[in-house]
């Protein structure tokens, strides 16, 4: 099964875990995933983990869910304005149903600390899940701090990274040639947390035919009022 | 320039290190926490002290303090933080210390809530604290725009000895934009009223904002004073768009809102309606001269749109020496205006000024 993607689905593993240094657009991509998920006809999962910001966080996007089938599991607190770093859900009963989960972990080292005492869990589903590590180059982070990053979320989370992610973007003003150039860096960065790229994360605006196979193309959910 | 993609505070928060900016102090408050988390990281690998203090009495205290040896210093906060600093801003005033406070505002009165808002135009255009004194206040429109401001911040404060405010909103404090830093290498300067040591050299530097003699207070407070007049003179700052002889309609707006109110008469242009914006991006001095200009290119009406209850009326008013009608459009709470909104108001004005009606 492969769609209009480029990115074979059959890549995707039932659990993904989303990762990544603060604001690399892990929201983005978790919404994202599932929603190709749900349209390739998959039961999706998507639990909001995000205990750092109480802003654009995967819970905004609830009414989206609602009309493509995917259930949303996230705090009682979450689009509530009140900033309480709260998970008021049973990850691992949610963990155990039949289908894909994707996981929206906060940023950086204090988001995953959320992960942590979930260990155990995520032991027994070992070969079902996919741990994602989330960059985007234009954040104004060097392939050293990246890394760095990494292990600071891993040390927190208490999970080792299977994969990063290229989101390497600058938002709605992103052109093919940001991408490209970011290919550098990616690979740098790659190499420097001993990981392989899972995929490019392109958005959909861009020309189709201009990038190989494992790129996923997406859209830009997070927008201002006046665009 | 290579660009970089960064939310709102962030990109001050940057551009503040590279300003030259050697000690920050501040007590976290959402929406404005995340300058605060960018300083801790990376200023003391830089070379600057961060420091986050019990509460923001103190941290505005330790503004004064640092600030009175000449050193860049800053300070951010929100709504009800920047509230609880008022006291030492007017003692800042008072000893003349330059430095840069960010007010990335959340709705009010009160602890209010997180959503964005620019309802504390009053506080920083007329009263930030007690006593005669004023403060120069930017609101910038855009990430961009938030870092170019910074720099020139840190000049104007040293350059007036005034504590400079920057104002945002969490809309701007949150949002991400690409941004490019400007080239900017700063020496830190030498001033003759700095407490930095007389090592024998010259007499004590005192700075004070005790004055028991009202002769003195009062020399102490018109000199002041004859400062602001330059800064009403030289420092003014607007953005006048789509605005000429023929313009009907002009829409005043700052910050977030202006982004709106831009999209909005767009709209508004397709729809054949002689619409501009003219957006104030000095909140005091108020661009006085700019506003003027309308009266001489016969404006018929003046929609005022903010995050509030209309605190910019009255200055758009005096500006406009009551000449043009004004009506205002906002939305308070933290609630956002819509570009849809806004254009339902200049539909209406475009049609009561063709039925030859002024509100």
């Amino acid at each position: 099964m492969k769609d209009n993607n480029r990115f074979n689905l059959e890549n995707i593993k039932r659990i993904n875990i989303i990762l990544g240094h603060y604001g690399c657009g892990k929201t983005n991509l978790a919404v994202n995933l599932s929603l190709m998920l749900a349209k390739a006809g998959k039961k999706v999962r998507i639990a909001d983990l995000d205990i750092v910001n109480p802003y654009f966080r995967t819970a905004d996007f609830n009414s989206m869910f609602e009309k493509e089938g995917i259930e949303l599991v996230s705090s009682i607190y979450a689009v509530s304005n009140l900033d309480i770093p709260a998970i008021t859900f049973d990850l691992e009963a949610i963990a155990s149903q039949d289908g894909y989960l994707i996981i929206d972990v906060g940023g950086d080292d204090s988001g995953a600390a959320a992960l942590g005492r979930y260990k155990n869990i995520f032991e027994k589903y070992k070969e079902d899940i996919e741990i994602i590590y989330v960059f985007n180059k234009y954040r104004m982070i060097t392939p050293a701090e990246t890394a760095e990053c990494l292990r600071e979320i891993e040390a927190c989370a208490r999970l080792k990274a299977t994969a990063v992610v290229n989101n390497s973007n600058l938002g709605l003003q992103t052109v093919a040639e940001d991408i490209k150039n970011s290919f550098e860096y990616a690979n740098e960065t790659a190499r420097l947390c001993k990981l392989p790229i899972k995929y490019t994360v392109v958005p959909e605006w861009i020309e189709k035919e201009i990038f190989g196979d494992n790129v996923i193309y997406v859209k830009r959910l997070v927008k201002a009022v006046w665009e | 320039m290579e660009k970089c993609l960064m939310k709102g505070n962030e990109a001050l928060a940057e551009a503040a290190m590279r300003a030259g900016c050697k000690c920050f102090f501040g007590y976290p408050i959402t929406p404005q926490t995340e300058i605060s988390a960018y300083l801790a990281k990376n200023m003391p690998k830089r070379g600057g002290v961060f420091l986050q203090s019990e509460s923001e009495i103190a941290a505005i205290n330790m503004v004064l303090g640092a600030g009175c040896t000449g050193t860049r210093i800053m300070t951010s906060s929100s709504s009800p933080g920047i509230s609880l600093m008022s006291e030492a801003v007017s003692y800042i005033a008072a000893s003349d210390v330059p430095c840069v406070i960010v007010n990335v505002q959340r709705a009010g009165p009160g602890l209010g809530g997180i959503q964005p808002s620019q309802s504390d135009y009053w506080q920083a255009t007329k009263a930030l604290g007690h006593g005669d004194f004023q403060m120069l206040v930017y609101a910038p429109n855009s990430i961009q725009e938030i870092v170019d401001t910074v720099f020139f911040a840190f000049d104007k404060a040293e350059k007036y000895r005034i504590p400079v405010m920057i104002l945002m909103d969490g809309l701007l404090g949150q949002m991400m934009e690409p941004v490019a830093f400007p080239e900017y290498n700063y020496t830190p300067k030498e001033f003759d009223w700095a407490t930095t040591g007389h090592n024998n050299k010259r007499e004590h530097n005192i700075i004070n904002s005790l004055f028991l003699q009202p002769d003195v207070l009062e020399r102490s407070v018109d000199a002041r004073y004859k400062r602001y007049e330059k800064i009403i003179e030289n420092e003014q700052q607007c953005e006048v768009i789509d605005v000429d002889d023929n313009t009907d309609i002009v829409v005043a707006s700052f910050g977030a809102s202006a982004r709106v109110v831009r999209s909005a008469v767009k709209m508004a242009h397709e729809m054949g309606i002689k619409v501009g914006t003219i957006r104030p991006k000095t909140l005091w001095p108020f661009p006085e001269k700019d506003f003027k200009k309308l009266i001489e290119k016969n404006v018929k009406h003046i929609l005022t749109v903010e995050m509030n209850k209309g605190q910019m009326i009255e200055d758009v008013r005096l500006a406009t020496e009551c000449k043009i009608p004004v009506s205002f459009y906002g939305r308070n709470g933290g609630t956002i205006p819509t570009p849809e909104e806004i254009l339902e108001q200049i539909v209406k004005i475009d049609k009561a000024l063709k039925g030859g009606e002024i509100k």
